[in-house]
């Protein structure tokens, strides 16, 4: 891919906390630490995956990477922009460059518009974007991208589509305005293997063409290695692992991600008795009391007296693990 | 004589205009499982899949769905028996497990509660012995401090524990076979793993046949046996887990194993099978693959290929089936 040195992205130790109500009235039940101290830069034209289990903060990082939720503490970045602290014009300008497709394609489209409805909306929230006349002929364009048919498709609505289909419109809408970044949240997840293959086909084809940056969300690590340059590993509200995509893979550093990453099914029936699984004893603890220490400790079984004091920093740059003891290559 | 023999089962639902629209949902599935054995029906959204296992488990509306063929259970046949008789097999001889255990779960009762009353219902037990026997299945599928757990409503579970409770229900009654219908679709990798773990250990220990459902071939490829494909309504092909991973015998598996990202090297582009699949109100002419399948020629467009046998023992339902057999080798 063609990612270059140019951050378009700088994401600063991120905190959101949500205050939750206690059992009884008027009484407070502690904050739940969503994302607690998140950093990373994204690149132009690159993607960065990021993985992890269900509830460990992905989509309230996506949120607040978009602007559509104010982080507790820290900031999101764009060039010299601080993404929560614009208002006004700045806010709009940024909205058109950062933005956002989601998981679930049957709701995130307004059943009640017309595909060309649908499309021309980012238009009347940025009127300054393109001229009134030539809009037709740029969601035309956009439905082409996709590989949607606008003289079949442009005046016919959401259930009248696949999953597939739906989840392509989203992306037309993404794309609109000509972003810089897309923060997609699972954009493939509920779609099955042979309709993903053209989603995601679709994705890599426009960042080339476009020169896209992409920050990929999605729970299935197969996916993930696909599209992504370099993969953030997520556990917790922490990052805990990121690196360039193979030596993560191949390579994992962090005892999560070896875990993450052996719990995987290999589509290859031959020699599956043989194979070695890290199954993980039980459930993620509350985000609400996180384990001291290292978050990970109460489920990793090389954890020793010192993980449950002090906390592992996320040491190194291009290659990080936040782990006392990283396992070796 | 096999545990569970399916015969040229179909089932269609009315359309708005009468028989003209009606939706072709099964077209003539044949199917046959064995004690111990783990048979996965794989195939597209939309394909038949799910209501295949609503026709053998017997919960489909009749009408307004209507159901033709055989389904026989230790060579009795199913589909003519009294609603009242039906409901008993279906409830105590087959069991079954869905992918949300939240809608299969009732929210204003405890785990316990369900557990017991269906023991003391279906098996006639005491309340204390129901109590205790319910306590020994939420502990039989790891869930810690059954005891207490027995008392906790479906909500305060997580997705992975929910789905663990629907399991312990399903097996209560220690059915012959087990329809477990994307079980795993809606959890992520390290719980998915636990809980198939779990339906295989159940598995080793009863005897009994699994019949699963899923869209993902890494689960496939962990856990089957045997595998039927599903495609608009039929199956295309059968052959032992081996056998299609080594290669399979009909296009539209072929091209669903091409769409599969793989975990352990990344490749440049992913396959896609084109197009979308067919409306079963309206499937096309000759082989319903035809229109997205690339072997496809004029024999294709006419004729419908029937399920038709191959050397060891497997059967696809395509006109070329020899010369792919070949290829793949
Ligand atoms: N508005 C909110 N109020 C309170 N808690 C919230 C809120 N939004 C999210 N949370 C909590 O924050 C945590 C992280 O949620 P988030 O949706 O970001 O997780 P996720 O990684 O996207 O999970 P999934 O894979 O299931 O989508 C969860 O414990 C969730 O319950
Ligand atoms: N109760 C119903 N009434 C009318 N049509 C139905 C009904 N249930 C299913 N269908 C239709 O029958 C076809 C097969 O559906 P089914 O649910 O079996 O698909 P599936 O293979 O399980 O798909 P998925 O992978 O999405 O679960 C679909 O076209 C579906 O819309
Ligand atoms: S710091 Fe300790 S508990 Fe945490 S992952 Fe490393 S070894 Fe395990
Ligand atoms: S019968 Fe023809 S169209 Fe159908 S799958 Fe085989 S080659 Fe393709
Ligand atoms: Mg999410
Ligand atoms: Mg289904």
């Amino acid at each position: 891919m063609s990612a270059t040195d140019e951050r378009v992205l700088r994401v600063e130790n991120l905190v959101r906390h949500f205050p939750v109500k206690g059992r009884l009235p008027f009484t407070s039940g502690g904050v739940v630490k969503a994302v607690d101290g998140v950093s990373f830069d994204l690149r132009r034209g690159e993607t960065l995956g990021v993985v992890g289990e269900s509830g460990c903060g992905k989509s309230t990082l996506a949120r607040m990477l978009v602007g559509l939720e104010r982080p507790t503490s820290g900031e999101v970045r764009f060039g010299d922009a601080v993404v929560h602290a614009a208002r006004g014009r700045d806010l709009r300008a940024l909205r058109r460059r950062i933005q956002i497709v989601l998981q679930d394609p049957y709701t995130s489209l307004n059943p009640r518009r017309t595909v060309r409805e649908i499309l021309l909306q980012p238009f009347e929230i940025h009127p300054d974007a393109l001229d009134r006349k030539r809009r037709l002929d740029r969601i035309r364009e956009l439905l082409d991208l996709v590989g949607l048919d606008p003289s079949v498709h442009l005046d016919r609505y959401p259930h009248q589509f696949s999953g597939g289909q739906r989840q392509r419109i989203g992306i037309a809408r993404a794309l609109a305005l000509q972003p810089d970044v897309i923060v997609c949240d699972e954009p493939v997840s509920a779609l099955d293997v042979s309709v993903q293959a053209q989603v995601v086909n679709l994705l890599e084809r426009l960042q080339r063409e476009l020169g896209v940056a992409y920050v990929f969300i999605a729970h299935d690590l197969s996916v993930v290695r696909h599209i992504s340059d370099r993969v953030a590993v997520m556990y917790l509200g922490k990052l805990v692992e990121s690196g360039p995509e193979a030596t993560l893979y191949d390579a994992p550093a962090h005892p999560y991600t070896k875990a993450l990453l052996s719990a995987v099914p290999v589509p290859e029936p031959v020699g599956r008795g043989d194979r070695r699984r890290i199954l993980l004893a039980g459930d993620p603890p509350s985000p609400v009391n996180p384990p001291s220490g290292c978050r990970f400790r109460t489920r990793c079984w090389q954890a020793t007296e010192t993980c449950a004091t002090t906390e592992p920093p996320l040491a190194g740059d291009e290659r990080a693990v936040a782990c006392h003891y990283p396992l070796a290559a | 004589m096999a545990l569970l023999e399916v015969e040229d089962l179909r089932v269609s639902f009315p359309g708005p205009g009468g028989d003209a629209t009606a939706v072709h949902a099964v077209n003539g599935v044949s199917l046959e499982l064995e004690p111990g054995r783990t048979l996965a029906i794989l195939g597209e959204s939309g394909s038949g899949k799910s209501v295949t296992a609503q026709a053998v488990m017997g919960i489909l509306d009749v009408p307004p769905a209507r159901v033709a063929g055989s389904v026989r259970l230790r060579g009795r046949e199913l589909l003519t028996l009294a609603p009242k008789q039906r409901d008993r097999v279906s409830g105590e001889e087959i069991g079954m497990v869905f992918q949300d255990a939240m809608a299969a779960l009732n929210p204003v009762f405890t785990v316990g509660d369900q557990l017991s009353e269906l023991l003391r219902v279906r098996r006639g037990m005491s309340r204390s012995g129901a109590r205790r026997r319910a306590v020994e299945l939420i502990d039989r599928v790891h869930i810690p401090a059954a005891k207490d757990r027995a008392r906790d409503y479906p909500h305060q579970f997580s997705g992975g524990m929910r789905q663990r409770i629907m399991i312990a229900l399903a097996i209560a009654l220690e059915p012959d076979v087990l329809i477990a219908d994307e079980p795993t679709t809606a959890l992520d990798v390290t719980v998915q793993a636990q809980v198939m773990e779990l339906i295989a250990e159940i598995q080793r220990d009863s005897g009994m046949g699994l019949l699963l459902i899923t869209h993902d071939l890494g689960v496939v490829a962990e856990v089957a046996d045997d595998v039927a494909v599903m495609y608009a309504g039929r199956i295309v092909e059968r052959a032992t887990v081996e056998q299609i991973f080594a290669g399979p015998a009909h296009p539209y598996t072929e091209g669903l194993l091409a769409s599969m990202p793989r975990i352990d090297r990344r490749d440049e582009e992913l396959y896609a099978i084109p197009g979308s699949p067919p409306n079963p109100a309206r499937l096309p002419s000759g082989c319903p693959f035809h229109l997205r399948c690339p072997r496809a020629d004029d024999v294709c467009r006419a004729t419908l290929p029937a399920l038709e046998p191959l050397p060891a023992g497997r059967a696809s339902a395509c006109h070329h089936r020899e010369e792919l057999l070949h290829v793949s080798h």
